[in-house]
């Protein structure tokens, strides 16, 4: 199990280093305009050779996908809010007929996608730190029993297997199926990030707690081992509802918020399987001269 | 009467008058009891539909006034400006340092609303040319000549109707400096055209008929009536102190927003539904009385949600349902070590208490893990996002207290009742 979350983490980050993560104008700048041809979509080809052999520079350097049955994505580079007005022109002038309806309209000054990107950054660091001494804090206590270095070092490369999975999964979707990152991931990314640290914590708690009462005087593989066991059936109930209550919101949310759920419905049920086959390997491994 | 009875009594009655309070609309559906006042959750644009804009003052040239006193200049000059909508509590905030945020609920026509708010109009009175003068590209008035006489020596306009026409014009009336310089401009005049520009265009050639010296004037374009009202409220409005640029605009069209309620509404019923069952296969009574507490923490949260109020977003709902899976979470957490202590022999009673005891830590880790990212989130990141934050953050507080007192005494009391002899239904 340890190989394979090795090979699909080393996958993951190949993944986000050839493809690149693809980014929502939330964060690059630019316009995406959102709208439904009531009466039908004219074909996409259609839709794409207008706007090719446009005049308008706006126009002509925006990109078009497909939404739905009836829906078109419009996104721009822009740096002005003027893409919805000339694009809106354009698919009036040429498909008057098709009951063109505005559905959504974004535009974000480079300058707000900027700032957007220095928050979200700030925030991952702050969160970081926080988290590191909350694991810090947690584990004095346990540093009797078990090494500070062999629990850091595990929580920590767990933490990293949940988070930088995640962020592989959406660099594989954004290159082959166009899944963009928006502001929201960020906060997906914190909640997993806040959520599975405590699993860690209790597994490694557990196995204080089995070293404490002293019944056994098991190798430490055993200890961990029985510790992960006791706790299996909780750390995957535990999951399972949040991650169920995370489905709901994939299947039934609605499109814009659906890959965000994602996000954390994967992040959130790699922690609990990082606890397991991550985070107490390494325990072992690392915490072997210890044990007194 | 034992003191878990008692707590158990004031949790019904809580429940009920908070019932009451999230949802009087079902309440007041029953025949015969008196009508109770219903309001309605805070929702966000993305739910209601309408504009979201964000402006950047530019504080550059501000002289000697504070940054602070000129961007609130700004604000009440835009609030001005907005209230021509008649939308029903724009918002107008400003946030930061030279930021200003404008939210207009239920309209379709942002670009109508981006040039109301950012656009200052510049009227102007002109003379000195005749009716036929054409633009050229060297003077693009056409020959007319400034007077002096602008916008900014306005008092007041308003929207008046011909009376025989019964056409919309607008009616002007000037202020002391203006009402002097119109009276030498008309005596000037006399018999000839004077030409009113809007923003560089002209909107009206009147030929002066009498000198005009109590400061009033009409023009008469070709108004339709919501032009002649934009016009006005455009002029009403003022110059903005400094001169602001559009960062950032998302419009929702109203369906959209309609489409993204109820697929929220949806998701959260769903996911309601979905762990209920999962409770209760896997833990039978227990998790009964977990669902029973799932639906006190709903209560609360709905509740608070209108308190305070906390304004419901796609990403506040989803954070919602995302809190409703944490909130099982603790008892799951007690749950498992009851069953744990159960298997070991205890009695349902001392398995009952181990179980809320030994889970405590992990309980606690768990919240305090979560509220921190939380409250990270919240304030260090934007407005997306800190909806998500702010519902998750109320929940994992909530759930803290009903996952540990509710289902506590929930539990307490179905082991002192008959169902405690059957030990089966709690393994």
């Amino acid at each position: 199990m340890f190989t394979v979350s090795l090979i699909v983490f080393a996958a993951s980050i190949v993944a986000i280093f050839s493809y690149g993560l693809n980014f929502d104008v939330d964060f690059t700048g630019g316009s995406v305009l959102e709208v439904e041809f009531t009466n039908g979509r004219p074909p996409i080809e259609d839709i794409v050779s207008v706007f090719e052999s446009s005049k308008d520079p706006i126009v002509h350097a925006t990109t078009v996908t497909p939404l739905g049955e009836l829906g078109l994505v419009v996104r721009s580079s822009d740096k002005t809010n003027a893409t919805h007005g000339v694009v809106t022109s354009v698919l009036l002038k040429n498909w008057p007929e098709a009951g063109l309806q505005e559905r959504q309209f974004d535009f974000i000054g480079p300058s707000v996608g900027e700032e957007l990107k220095q928050k979200s950054i700030t925030a991952i660091v702050i969160l970081l730190i926080a988290v590191l001494l909350y694991i810090a804090f947690m584990f004095r206590a346990l540093s009797r029993s078990l090494s500070l270095w062999a629990m850091s070092a595990g929580t920590v490369l767990g933490l990293a297997h949940d988070i930088i999975i995640p962020i592989g999964l959406f660099a594989v979707l954004g290159h082959f199926a166009g899944v963009q990152i928006s502001a929201i991931y960020v906060a997906a990314i914190l909640t997993i990030l806040g959520y599975t640290v405590s699993d860690k914590v209790v597994i490694y708690d557990r196995v204080r707690e089995n070293i404490l009462r002293g019944s056994s005087k098991a190798p430490l593989a055993d200890l961990v081992h029985t510790s992960v066991m006791q706790t299996l059936v909780r750390s995957i109930n535990n999951t399972l509802v949040v991650v169920i209550s995370s489905l709901a919101v994939f299947l039934f949310g609605g499109e814009s918020i659906k890959y965000f759920a994602l996000a954390l419905m994967v992040g959130i049920a790699l922690g609990a399987y990082s606890s397991i086959f991550v985070a107490s390997p390494i325990l072992v491994w690392m915490g072997k001269g210890k044990r007194t | 009467m034992t003191r878990n009875a008692k707590i158990l009594i004031s949790i019904a009655v809580g429940s009920l008058l908070l019932f009451i309070y999230v949802a009087p609309n079902l309440i007041n559906r029953i025949p015969g009891l008196p009508k109770l006042p219903e309001r309605p959750f805070t929702l966000g644009l993305d739910l209601l539909g309408g504009v979201h804009l964000q402006y950047k003052a530019d504080l550059s040239n501000i002289g000697t006034s504070s940054p602070g006193d000129a961007l609130a200049g700004v604000r009440d000059v835009v609030e001005r400006r907005v209230n021509y909508f008649g939308v029903s509590e724009p918002l107008v905030q400003i946030s930061g340092t030279d930021r200003l945020i404008v939210e207009l609920a239920g309209i379709d026509d942002a670009d109508t609303a981006i040039k109301l708010i950012g656009e200052t109009p510049f009227l102007e009175f002109r003379d000195g040319s005749t009716l036929d003068a054409v633009p050229t590209e060297k003077d693009p008035y056409g020959g007319w000549k400034s007077t002096g006489l602008t916008g900014s020596q306005l008092k007041r306009a308003q929207v008046v109707f011909d009376s025989q026409t019964s056409r919309a014009q607008v009616d002007l009336t000037f202020n002391d400096e203006g009402t002097k310089l119109f009276g030498e401009i008309t005596k000037r005049n006399l018999g000839k055209p004077v030409a009113v520009f809007l923003d560089g265009v002209p909107i009206s050639i009147p030929t002066v008929q009498t000198a005009i010296t109590d400061g009033r004037a009409v023009i008469s374009g070709s108004f339709t009536p919501s032009e002649a009202k934009l016009l006005a409220t455009r002029l009403n409005s003022g110059a903005l102190p400094v001169p602001i640029k559009l960062i950032s605009q998302q419009t929702v069209g109203a369906s959209l927003g309609k489409q993204s309620l109820s697929d929220s509404m949806r998701a959260g019923i769903w996911g309601l539904i979905l762990v209920a069952l999962f409770m209760l296969i896997f833990y039978r009574l227990p998790g009964i009385t977990a669902m029973m507490a799932l639906l006190v923490y709903l209560l609360i949260t709905l509740a608070v949600y209108k308190l305070l109020p906390v304004t419901l977003t796609l990403a506040g709902i989803a954070g919602f349902i995302l809190s409703l899976g944490m909130a099982l979470d603790a008892n799951v957490l007690i749950f498992a070590r009851m069953k744990e202590e159960l298997a070991s022999g205890k009695p349902l009673s001392i398995s009952l208490a181990e179980g809320f005891h030994r889970s405590w830590p992990s309980i606690r880790d768990s919240h305090v893990t979560t509220f921190i990212s939380a409250f990270v989130l919240y304030a260090f990141t934007t407005s997306i996002v800190r909806g998500f934050a702010l519902t998750l953050g109320i929940g994992v507080v909530i759930s803290l207290f009903t996952s540990i007192i509710v289902t506590r005494t929930f539990l307490r009391a179905m082991i002192a009742g008959r169902l405690g002899r059957y030990t089966w239904l709690f393994s």
